[in-house]
């Protein structure tokens, strides 16, 4: 492991870090009744042929509505789920850990932040317990005490919980919700790893604090050279801090790209009904002038999602072929790397 | 100017009593006019819920009312004081004159009845005379109002999803006819396409029906889109009023600014925002003067020492667009 200085120029050049492919996951759904024995398994399609690469020292954003299994892809590179299909590689190299030393070797370079700050941290236990467990268990703690004291302050103003001094000693209740997530980063950051996945780690927090959080997750980018997942329902966030954007629906990728080129220029038609949902103050003529013509219906059910591409029932612009086929990633050819699954784009594929 | 339907005056809310209690919601004055929606914007701990409770006497203890007085105008300009109703009047007011939606609407179901039994009791409660068939009748009615097929009304709520639960909650909150509507962060649960699809039925069905909305939320953007005026409050009181583009065009207070600029664009050029520094004043040890001026980038001498005062500011006293003056609480900007 490397630090290359290269900043994040050009994506061909920077190195991936992690790596789903076809990223498939189903839950099985219990048996009721009659059900029990018959053979066939019933299960939730949860996430099905995800595939993404987290580069240094970039932000990848992962966008969808609830239930469009967006944090399970957080989990399943964190490896808190076993995938049942697909591949997740760390450098190339294809991992597959349940627990013991292997886990901890592979949470030592991927960690993460969960959405809720008043849920991820123990309240009986200080920052300094919180902070000292994650040093003492990926070996940085340093053999004397003050080696310790010196991560423990080193950690809490990379958080810019500044001065240490007055934070190391507090309970989680003593603390607000943005001064608890930055110690659930900190706590990440004490393994020192090369990938981030942060889940929603902004939607709990009040909305004057929250972009101070996000500042912060994009300046220790830069200055540790993160790879950053970021998942999130927002997708102007997404615009605001992540460099790639990837969009979910209903457990499949439907389009993807430079996060400028998927907001400004959306090609799926789900990607538009979600940029067009977004409050948008500038636009309040606009709004009441079409408040009808607006996407009806709800995402669908996993255990039997839709035939051919799964958002055809809710599409504007479905065509015969959307309801038998599964349509594969085009190219949109707009800007680097942007790509939307949806037969409208077919054509230019020839 | 429309007529006002309910005016809330001089407002306290305390949490406990004596020396111990937290002043959760001070000192509010707030006018809602027939027919518009009222926006109600603020953090966590600004004490918006608590005012939304309080002026409904929905207050749980240690709740308590600690002054002021909530003025209902009736339909034939009859007034009453809501904090001085006897419990059977207060019986007959709540959800035929002022329905609620609340927060965690979707989990306000009960999840034992179907979704029939929980309308039509409401209108049995408040309408002893109606015959079941009239009811259900209604029933059937309010939900085509908020877009669910009638076949739904045998349904339990674990068979609706989250979204259709709202609807329901929004469609039962309209039963009775109320004259106003409270709701109370009513889609902080839902997907972004979800939310605009409510949120624009409700638009709708205020404009046939014309009914008066108060909307609490924490999502300004949200706010400037969908009322007419918004209220900020912050630390227990209010310190902005404004109609809903002056807010988003010009803010007056340094932390409607601040609420302004915390969320990011999703057209327009990318900027680099900031938020707000610091966190939100605790309740329990409140700054001096004004609250805000720990975190405020503009405090100046006064704003530790002295309190401002909501009021008119000399900079826009004559620039009252619709007939309705704007507020504002803070020393950079003077009142008459």
């Amino acid at each position: 492991m490397t630090a290359s200085g290269t900043t994040a120029s050009a994506s061909e050049t920077t190195e991936v870090v992690l790596e789903a492919d076809g990223l498939t996951k189903h839950f099985p759904v219990r048996k009721r009744g009659r059900e029990v024995l018959s053979k066939v398994t019933k299960v939730v399609r949860a996430v099905d042929d995800v595939s993404l690469s987290l580069r240094r020292g970039r932000v990848t954003a992962l966008v969808g509505e609830s239930g469009s299994g967006k944090s399970t892809v957080a989990r399943l590179l964190a490896q808190l789920h076993e995938r049942t299909a697909g591949d997740i590689k760390l450098h190339g190299e294809s991992v597959s850990v349940k627990s013991g030393r292997k886990f901890r070797a592979y949470s030592r370079r991927v960690q993460m932040i969960f959405q809720d700050p008043f849920a991820s941290l123990n309240p009986v236990h200080t920052v300094r317990y919180h902070l000292t467990r994650a040093l003492k268990i990926h070996d940085r703690a340093g053999k004397s005490k003050q080696d310790l004291e010196k991560a423990l302050a080193d950690l809490l103003t990379r958080v810019q919980l500044t001065p240490p001094e007055r934070y190391v000693d507090k309970f989680p209740h003593e603390l607000s919700g943005g001064q608890r997530q930055r110690v659930a980063i900190a706590r990440a950051l004490g393994a020192d790893p090369e990938a981030l996945l942060a889940d929603e780690p902004v939607s709990m927090l009040d909305v004057s604090i929250r972009l101070g959080v996000l500042n912060l997750l994009r300046d220790l980018k830069q200055r540790l050279n993160l790879a950053i997942l970021y998942i999130t329902h927002d997708i102007a966030s997404a615009r605001y801090f992540a460099d790639e954007t990837i969009v979910m629906y209903a457990g499949r990728v439907v389009e993807g790209g430079d996060s400028e080129t998927v907001t400004q220029r959306p090609a799926h038609p789900y990607t538009r009904l979600l940029i067009d949902s977004a409050p948008d103050p500038d636009q309040i003529a606009a709004h009441k002038a079409k408040a009808g013509d607006r996407g009806t219906g709800e995402p669908p059910s996993l255990i039997k999602p839709p035939s051919g591409c799964r958002f055809h029932p809710r599409c504007p612009h479905v065509m015969d072929r959307c309801e038998t086929e599964l349509p594969p990633r085009f190219d949109i050819g707009d800007g680097d790397g942007h790509f939307a699954a949806c037969w409208l784009f077919a054509r230019e594929e020839g | 100017m429309s007529d006002a339907v309910l005016e809330v005056k001089n407002l306290d809310v305390d949490y406990g009593l004596g020396d111990d209690a937290v002043h959760a919601v001070r000192d509010v004055n707030l006018t809602l006019h027939r027919g518009e929606v009222l926006g109600l914007a603020g953090e966590s701990g600004s004490g918006k819920s608590t005012l939304a409770y309080g002026l409904t006497r929905l207050l749980p203890p240690p709740g308590v009312i600690a002054g002021g007085e909530v003025v209902y105008h009736g339909e034939n300009g009859e007034t009453a004081d809501i904090m001085r109703m006897t419990d059977d009047q207060l019986r007959a007011f709540r959800w035929a004159e002022t329905a609620i939606v609340f927060q965690g609407a979707m989990n306000s179901l009960n999840p034992v009845h179907k979704i029939s039994t929980q309308m039509t009791d409401v209108i049995k409660a408040h309408d002893p005379r109606s015959t079941p068939r009239s009811r259900l009748d209604r029933a059937r009615e309010m939900l085509a109002l908020v877009g669910i097929s009638a076949d739904r009304l045998e349904a339990y709520p674990h068979q609706l999803s989250g979204g259709m639960r709202q609807r329901v909650m929004i469609g039962m909150a309209l039963a009775l006819d109320p004259r106003i509507v409270i709701m109370d962060e009513p889609t902080t649960a839902l997907d972004v396409v979800i939310q605009r699809q409510i949120l624009g039925q409700l638009i709708e069905l205020r404009e046939r029906l014309g009914f008066s909305v108060l909307f609490i939320t924490h999502d300004l953007s949200l706010l400037v889109e969908f009322s007419d005026r918004i209220a900020i409050m912050y630390g227990g009181r209010i310190v902005e009023e404004a109609p809903a583009d002056e807010i988003y065009q010009d803010s007056l207070h340094p932390y409607s600014d601040g609420l302004l600029h915390s969320f990011p664009a999703l057209r327009g050029p990318r900027r680099e925002l900031t938020g707000i520094p610091g966190s939100p004043p605790d309740l329990r040890a409140m700054p001096t003067g004004c609250a805000f001026h720990p975190r405020c980038p503009k405090a100046f001498d006064p704003c530790a020492a002295d309190l401002p005062l909501l009021g008119i500011p000399e900079s826009h006293a004559d620039a009252t667009t619709n007939g309705q003056p704007r507020t504002v609480a803070c020393w950079l900007h003077p009142i008459r």
